[in-house]
C-alpha cells in the first residue's frame, strides 16, 4: 500500500505553516501525527496534492499554563499527554484517555490536535473536550479565533476549521479542587476504536451532584454532550436509581452507526452502561 | 514529484540521501539501505512489525515519511547488536524461546529496548500494555514476556544503560 | 577426561533436551531472509489489479493510461496469458481457478490483470490507471442460496459437466458429495436411540493472516532456460512439480526457495495467481519480478479456511453411551474449489469427527459448494478439516450431556476408547494409533480442582446479584494429523511421504536436507536433535537444510502437522541407515564381529569391554579412508518415509471464563491445556507450540470473522477489524502433558503445532455455553464477541440492566 505523490513543505513557524497553506490552496492537507491520513491516502481515498507537515512547528507542541488556563499545543502528542507532570495535577482526565487511545508507538505519533480536527466520530478527545468546555484557538489568514468545543463538531469528518486555518492550541479550564473524572472505553482490543465510551467530570456538594458533564465517544456523528442525563442528576443523590436515569437519558441521544463493533441496540446499551461506569468512577475520584 | 535531500543518522551512521516526498520510512530502510530486518505485516500501522526507534522513541515506520526523519537518529534491529555482542534484549529472546517464525521480532525487540528505558523494571502487565503495539502470531506471548523480564535482570545487573 | 554416561548423553543435545534454536541467530539480528528482503538486479515489482465486485463480467480493460506511466513496462490480463494456455491453472483439489479474470469476476478482489513496473511505488500507481469496465451480476454469498433451483449459475465455465473431480454435481453451483460411513447403520441407531440430540453449528470463514504476506520473486533465465523462483510456500517441491506442468520447463530447470518463512498456519500451501503472473512476466520480460501482496489482499484472497455449515444428530442410551453420529456440512468453498487436501479426499480428515469417543455406528457427508466468496479452505493451523470435525462431535457431547443432565467429564469418561481398545478402528475408517484418554482427563481435572470450581459456579449461579456468568469449558480431542499413508493421500497425484538425506562427513559433522519447510516451528533445531540421538552426534555440528528444491530431497512439504510423524520418521530411517553401516566400519575397525557390538550413546564397544569401543566420530573419519574391503566409502544416506498409517495426538483442555452481564465481555480466568503428542524431541519448542497454537485458538473463537454483506463485499479485511489479539488481550496459559507414544512411528512421536488449535476452540466455545447452561442454553455461534455474547444474556433475561 503506497500513497500517491504529493509535494512536501516542513514549516518551522506557525505564519510560515499559514502561508503554505495559503500558496497551495485546497491541494494542501496539513500533516499531524499522520496515522489517519497517511492510511487513508495509502488506501487512496485521499489524494492531497500537498502536505504540510507541522512536526517541525515547536510553538505548536507543549503544555503550560497560563492565566489561570492549561493551554496544550495542537502538535503535543499522546504520550506528552501521558507524561505532563502538569496534566497530572491539574487535568488527570487527558492522561486517563490519552492512555485509551491506540498504542505505545502510535502514541508517540498521534496528536491531540489531530484527532481534534480530524472530525471523526470514533476518535476519544472530541468527548474530552466536550466535558472540559474547552476552546480551540485557530490560526488563519487574518488571526486568531476562538471556538469552544461545544460549537466545533458540526459532523463525521466536519468541524468548524476552515481550509486556510490550523488548530493552534487547545484552552481549558484546570479541574477546580475535588472534581471528579472518568473516561470509560469498551473497545474489542487494544488500538480499536470504542464500541461506547462515556466521559464524566463531576463535583459534588455534599452527597448531591453540584456540577456534572457527560458526553459520549462513536455513538452519533459527532461526540455529543449528554446534556439531559446530566440535568437528571443535577442537585441529586448519586443513587442507584438517578444514575440508572441518567444512563437511560444519554442512550436516548444515541445515534450509533452499526459495524462489526455491534448493531445499534448493543452500542446503544453500552453506551449506558459506560456512562454508568464512568458516573461511579467519578464520584469515588470527587474526594 | 522532484526528490529530497535528507540526512539522518541510521544505527549511528549518518547518511544523506534523495526520497520521493512519499517513501514510507519502512520502504526507505529496506529498500534504499537494504536493512531488511525491519518487516512490514499490515501497512496500516496495526502490527508493529515495522517499529524502529527515532530520536529515542518507539514508531511505526509504515505510517512515517522518511522525509520526516531528515537530521533524526534512526535505529533498527540492525543498530541493537554492538561490537559483535549481541543486545540482552536479543539474547533474552534466544534463551527465553522467544521467537518462532521470527518475522514479528525485530519490531519486538527494537520496541522491547526502548520500554526497559521507559520503564527498567516493568511488572508483567506493564510489559503487556507497553509492548500491545505489536502483534506475533507464533508465540501466544507468553514467552516474549519472559524474555522482556530476562532482559530487564540482566540490564539492571550489569548497570547497562544506553543513552536514552 | 573420561566423561561419564549422562555427560556424554547431554553433550549430544538429542532428543527430550530444550536445546535452544539454532535458527534464532539470524532472526535477532534481523538477518532472517524474508521473500521481501530479496533483491535481485533488475528487478521488477508486479503489483495486481483487483475488482471491486463479488460478481460482474469484464466488458474491457483500457490499459493505455496505466502503459503511459513512466516505469510502467507491461500490463498483462487474461487476454495475454491466454495464447499460453495460462488463464486457468488447475487447482490441487481438481478443479481450475481463474489466474487473470476470463472475461467474468467471480469475487470480490479476484486478480483482474498485472502490472510490472520499475519499482514497488510506480506499480502501485499503475494499478489506479488501469480502466477496467464492469456489469455488477447478482452475487450470491450464502451456500444454501446456492443451492436453490433458481441460483444464478456462478461458474460458467463448468456449464454441462455434471461430474467433478469427487464425482457427480447435482446443480451447476454444487461441487461434490463426499460421504463416509454407514448411512443405514446411523440412521438405525438414531431410530432406535433411547435419546437423541440435534445441533446446527456454523463454523464461521476466518483466514490464517500470518504475520508475513504471501509473495515471491521469479526470475527466468532465457539464456539457460532456467526459472529460479524465491516463494512464501509450504510446499516448494510441490510447487515445482505444478510449475513445470503448466510452463513446460523440465522440472530439472525449475527451482522453487522457500526462504525463511514469516509463518504459514495454512495459508502457504495453495499456488496464488500472483505467483503465475509473476513468474509469466518474468519469462515475458527477461528480468526478475518481485510481488509482495499488501494485508488487505491477503486477508481477502489467499486460503481463508472453514466456513463449513455443519449439523449433527447424535444416538445415545438413557445412561449417556453415545450408539451413533450423524453429520451433514454444507462446504462453502467459494468462487474456486482451491482446497489444499489430500486428492482423494475432498473434506479432508473430517471423518475424525467420531472424536475421541467409541461410537459404533456413524455416516457423514459434505457437500461443497461455490459462491461469490474468494477460494481456500485451507488447514488453518490444523490438520485438513479435523479443526471443524473436533467442533461438531466436542460440541455434540456437551449437547447431549445437558439433555442427560451429566456431567461434561463423566460424559466423556463413559465414552472414551479405552487405553486398551488401541489401535482402535473407527466407523467412518481410521485405526487411530495409541491413545489414554482417562488418564489425562483425571490429570486435568486433578489440577484444576474440577469439583471445586464447579461448587463455585453452582455458588454464582444462585446468586442473582453476581455481575458475571461462569463457565467451564471441558475438550477432550484426536486429532489425525501426519498425512499420511500414500497408497490413500496423494497431492496431484504424488503420493505424500517425506524425504530426508543425510551426509556425515569425515570429522563427524553432518548435513541434513529435508522435504519439509519451516515457517517458524524450529526444524534447524529439533531435526538435528533426531540425528543426535539416532547417531550419537552432537547436535550442535549437523546442519539442517530445506525449502531449495534443487538441493533437498522430494518431499510434500509442512502443513498439517506432517513433519514430525512423516519427515521426522524419514529422519530416524535415513540415519539408522547410516547407524548399520557405521556398525560394519566400527566392527572391522575394532576387528570384532557386528553381534559383538554394543551401541551405548555415541560409540559401539565391544560387550564386555568398555575400553574398547569406537565412537561414530571414529567411524566416520575411517568411512572415508579405511572402509572394510568392498565396501563403498561414505556415510550417507537417503530416505523416502511411507508411513504406515497416520498418527493421532490428543490433549484434554479445560477453560474457565467469567462473563460480565453488563457488556458481554469474556475473561478467561484459567485455561489448562494437556497434550499427548507421543515422544516429545524438544519440550521448550513443544511449549512454544502449543502457546502459539491456543493464542490462535482463542483468536478464532473470540473474535476472527470474516463476513460478507449481500453483495459479497468483504467486511474487516484490515488488522483494525480482522481480531489478531495484542499481550493485553492473550490470555496465561497453564500446560501439561502425558506421553503416549505411536507405536508404528520409529521415534514414537506424533506431532503437536497444531493439536492447540483445534483443541481450544472448542474449549472456548464449550465455556461460554457452559455460562448459560442452567438458562437451557445448549450452543452459542462463534465468535463468542461482547456483541454476540451479549444478545445471549438479553434473551436469556441475564443482562445487566
Amino acid at each position: 500500500m503506497i500513497p500517491p505523490s504529493f509535494g512536501y513543505s516542513a514549516p518551522s513557524s506557525l505564519p510560515e505553516a499559514l502561508k503554505l497553506l495559503a500558496q497551495h490552496g485546497d491541494e494542501a492537507k496539513i500533516l499531524a501525527g499522520g496515522h489517519s491520513l497517511l492510511p487513508m491516502m495509502k488506501f487512496r481515498f485521499a489524494e492531497p496534492g500537498h502536505l504540510i507537515d507541522l512536526n517541525r512547528v515547536d510553538e505548536l507542541k507543549g503544555i503550560r499554563e497560563e492565566g489561570g488556563l492549561i493551554v496544550i499545543g495542537a502538535m503535543t502528542s499522546e504520550s506528552d499527554l501521558i507524561a505532563s507532570k502538569l496534566l497530572t495535577q491539574k487535568l488527570p482526565l487527558l492522561a486517563e484517555t490519552a492512555l485509551q487511545i491506540a498504542d505505545p508507538q502510535v502514541r508517540n505519533r498521534g496528536t491531540i490536535g489531530g484527532d481534534i480536527a480530524h472530525g471523526d466520530p470514533g476518535n476519544d478527545h472530541p468527548a474530552i473536550m466536550l466535558v472540559l468546555d474547552a476552546t480551540f484557538v485557530l490560526s488563519g489568514p487574518k488571526g486568531e479565533r476562538s471556538v469552544p468545543a461545544s460549537k466545533f463538531f458540526h459532523g463525521t469528518y466536519m468541524t468548524d476549521l476552515q481550509a486556510s486555518e490550523i488548530l493552534k492550541e487547545i484552552r481549558i479550564q484546570p479541574f477546580a479542587a475535588k472534581t471528579g473524572y472518568a473516561y470509560c472505553k469498551l473497545k474489542r482490543k487494544t488500538g480499536d476504536w470504542a464500541s461506547a465510551a462515556a466521559a464524566v467530570v463531576l463535583t459534588m456538594s455534599g452527597d448531591k451532584v453540584s456540577t456534572l458533564r457527560i458526553a459520549l465517544t462513536n455513538l452519533a456523528a459527532t461526540a455529543i454532550r449528554a446534556e439531559a442525563a446530566e440535568a437528571d442528576l443535577q442537585g441529586r443523590p448519586l443513587s442507584d436509581a438517578n444514575i440508572d436515569a441518567a444512563a437511560k437519558a444519554a442512550m436516548a441521544i444515541c445515534d450509533p452507526a452499526a459495524d462489526l463493533r455491534g448493531d445499534v441496540e448493543y452500542k446503544t446499551a453500552m453506551a449506558g452502561e459506560m456512562v454508568k461506569r464512568a458516573i461511579r468512577l467519578a464520584a469515588t475520584r470527587c474526594r | 514529484m522532484s526528490k529530497q535531500l535528507i540526512s539522518m543518522s541510521v544505527n549511528g551512521k549518518k547518511l544523506e540521501q534523495a526520497v520521493e516526498p512519499r517513501t514510507l520510512l519502512v520502504h526507505f530502510l529496506r529498500e534504499q539501505l537494504n536493512l531488511t530486518g525491519t518487516h512490514i505485516g499490515c501497512d496500516t500501522s496495526h502490527c508493529g512489525a515495522c517499529t524502529v526507534d527515532v530520536d529515542g522513541k518507539s514508531l511505526k515506520a509504515c505510517t512515517i515519511l522518511a522525509v520526516q526523519c531528515h537530521g533524526s537518529e534512526v535505529m533498527t534491529v540492525e543498530g541493537l547488536a554492538q561490537g559483535g555482542a549481541l543486545h540482552a534484549i536479543q539474547d533474552a529472546f534466544y534463551k527465553e524461546h522467544g521467537l518462532q517464525c521470527g518475522f514479528c521480532t525485530p519490531g519486538m525487540m527494537i520496541r522491547a529496548y526502548r520500554l526497559l528505558q521507559e520503564n527498567p523494571n516493568p511488572s508483567e502487565d506493564e510489559i503487556r500494555i507497553g509492548m500491545s503495539g505489536n502483534l506475533c502470531r507464533c508465540t501466544g506471548y507468553q514467552n516474549i514476556i519472559k524474555a522482556v523480564q530476562h532482559a530487564a535482570k540482566t540490564l539492571s545487573a550489569s548497570g547497562l544503560k544506553v543513552a536514552a | 577426561m573420561n566423561a561419564s554416561i549422562t555427560e556424554r548423553q547431554a553433550a549430544l543435545m538429542g532428543m527430550g533436551d530444550s536445546r535452544l534454536r539454532k535458527e534464532d541467530a539470524r532472526f535477532i539480528q534481523g538477518k532472517g531472509n524474508y521473500v521481501d528482503d530479496i533483491k535481485m538486479p533488475g528487478m521488477l515489482h508486479m503489483a495486481i489489479v483487483r475488482s471491486p465486485f463479488a460478481h460482474a463480467r469484464i466488458k474491457g480493460i483500457n490499459k493505455a493510461k496505466a502503459l503511459a506511466i513512466p516505469g510502467v513496462l507491461a500490463v498483462l490480463t487474461a487476454d495475454d496469458l491466454k495464447p499460453l494456455k495460462l488463464h486457468w491453472m488447475p487447482t490441487l483439489a481438481g478443479d481450475v481457478q481463474a489466474v487473470l479474470a476470463d472475461a467474468k469476476v467471480h469475487f470480490q478482489m479476484q486478480e483482474v490483470a498485472v502490472v510490472i513496473a520499475e519499482d514497488r511505488y510506480i506499480a502501485d500507481d499503475a494499478v489506479q490507471a488501469v480502466e477496467v469496465e464492469y456489469e455488477e451480476l447478482p452475487a450470491v454469498v450464502d451456500p444454501h442460496k446456492a443451492l436453490l433451483p433458481e441460483a444464478p449459475v456462478l461458474r460458467e465455465d463448468l456449464a454441462g459437466k455434471s461430474e467433478g473431480a469427487h464425482g457427480k454435481r447435482y446443480h451447476p453451483n454444487h461441487i461434490f458429495t463426499w460421504e463416509a460411513g454407514d448411512q443405514a447403520a446411523a440412521d438405525a441407531a438414531l431410530a432406535k436411540a433411547e435419546v437423541k440430540v440435534e445441533q446446527k453449528m456454523f463454523y464461521p470463514r476466518v483466514h490464517p493472516c500470518p504475520l508475513e504476506t504471501c509473495g515471491c520473486v521469479a526470475s527466468f533465465d532465457p539464456i539457460r532456460g532456467e526459472l529460479t523462483t524465491y516463494m512464501t510456500s509450504q510446499a516448494p517441491h510441490v510447487v515445482r512439480t505444478v510449475v513445470s506442468m503448466l510452463s513446460g520447463i523440465p522440472e530439472s530447470k525449475v527451482r522453487i526457495i522457500s526462504p525463511d518463512i514469516g509463518g504459514g498456519f495454512g495459508n502457504k500451501v495453495p499456488i496464488y495467481p500472483g505467483y503465475v503472473c509473476a513468474i509469466v512476466a518474468s519469462i515475458v520480460l527477461g528480468r526478475p519480478v518481485k510481488w509482495v501482496e499488501d494485508r488487505i489482499e491477503n486477508i481477502s484472497s489467499t486460503g481463508f479456511a472453514r466456513d463449513y455449515h455443519m449439523s449433527g444428530e447424535l444416538a445415545a442410551t438413557k445412561d449417556g453411551k453415545i450408539t451413533g453420529l450423524k453429520v451433514n456440512v454444507i462446504a462453502d468453498h467459494g468462487a474456486f474449489d482451491s482446497c489444499a487436501d489430500p486428492s482423494k479426499f475432498p473434506a479432508g480428515m473430517f471423518h475424525i469427527c467420531t472424536g475421541s469417543y467409541a461410537i459404533p455406528s456413524a455416516y457423514c457427508r459434505v457437500d461443497g459448494v461455490y459462491t461469490n466468496k474468494a477460494p481456500g479452505g485451507v488447514a488453518y493451523r490444523c490438520s485438513f478439516r479435523v479443526t471443524e470435525a473436533v467442533y461438531l462431535i466436542e460440541r455434540m457431547v456437551d449437547v447431549l450431556a445437558q439433555k442427560l443432565n451429566l456431567d461434561k467429564a463423566e460424559i466423556r469418561a463413559r465414552n472414551f476408547i479405552r487405553k486398551e481398545q488401541f489401535p482402535y478402528k473407527s466407523a467412518l475408517g481410521f485405526e487411530y494409533d495409541s491413545g489414554d484418554y482417562h488418564t489425562a482427563l483425571k490429570k486435568v481435572l486433578d489440577a484444576v480442582d474440577y469439583k471445586g470450581l464447579r461448587a463455585e459456579q453452582a455458588a454464582k449461579r444462585a446468586d442473582p446479584k453476581s455481575p458475571t456468568l461462569m463457565g467451564i469449558g471441558l475438550v477432550s480431542f484426536t486429532e489425525v494429523v501426519g498425512a499420511g499413508p500414500s497408497k490413500i493421500c496423494d497431492i496431484l497425484g504424488v503420493g505424500m511421504f517425506d524425504s530426508c538425506e543425510i551426509r556425515v562427513h569425515p570429522t563427524g559433522s553432518a548435513i541434513a536436507r529435508m522435504g519439509t519447510i519451516s515457517q517458524g516451528q524450529g526444524h534447524q533445531t529439533t531435526y538435528a536433535q533426531i540425528i543426535a540421538t539416532e547417531l550419537g552426534l552432537p547436535s550442535e555440528v549437523i546442519q539442517v537444510e530445506e525449502g531449495d528444491t534443487s538441493t533437498a530431497p522430494y518431499g510434500l512439504g509442512t502443513y498439517g502437522s506432517r513433519s514430525t510423524p512423516v519427515a521426522g520418521a524419514a529422519i530416524a530411517m535415513a540415519s539408522r541407515k547410516i547407524h548399520a553401516k557405521a556398525k560394519k566400519i566400527a566392527a572391522h575397525l575394532l576387528e570384532v564381529s557386528e553381534n559383538d557390538l554394543d551401541w551405548e550413546i555415541d560409540r559401539f564397544k565391544v560387550k564386555g569391554n568398555d575400553a574398547k569401543f569406537k565412537t561414530m566420530k571414529d567411524v566416520a573419519w575411517a568411512a572415508y579412508h579405511q572402509p572394510p574391503a568392498g565396501m563403498e566409502p561414505g556415510l550417507e544416506a537417503v530416505h523416502y518415509y511411507d508411513p504406515p498409517n497416520f498418527t493421532f495426538p490428543f490433549g484434554i483442555y479445560l477453560c474457565v471464563v467469567d462473563i460480565s452481564k453488563a457488556t458481554g465481555e469474556t475473561a478467561i480466568r484459567r485455561f489448562y491445556a494437556l497434550d499427548d503428542c507421543g515422544t516429545r524431541i524438544n519440550p521448550m519448542i513443544i511449549e512454544g507450540q502449543i502457546h502459539g497454537g491456543l493464542t490462535e485458538g482463542f483468536a478464532v473463537a473470540m473474535g476472527q470473522l470474516l463476513s460478507f454483506d449481500e453483495q459479497g463485499n468483504i467486511q474487516g479485511n484490515t488488522l483494525m477489524d480482522y481480531f489478531l489479539p495484542t499481550m493485553v488481550e492473550t490470555p496465561r496459559w497453564e500446560t501439561d502433558h502425558t506421553v503416549t507414544p505411536s507405536p508404528h512411528h520409529p521415534i514414537g512421536a506424533k506431532g503437536v503445532a497444531e493439536s492447540p488449535h483445534v483443541g481450544s476452540i472448542p474449549t472456548f466455545t464449550s465455556a461460554v455455553v457452559d455460562a448459560f447452561a442452567h438458562l437451557g442454553v445448549t450452543h452459542m455461534e462463534m465468535p463468542h464477541t461482547s456483541a454476540r455474547v451479549w444478545k445471549q444474556l438479553q434473551a436469556s433475561g441475564v443482562a445487566c440492566e
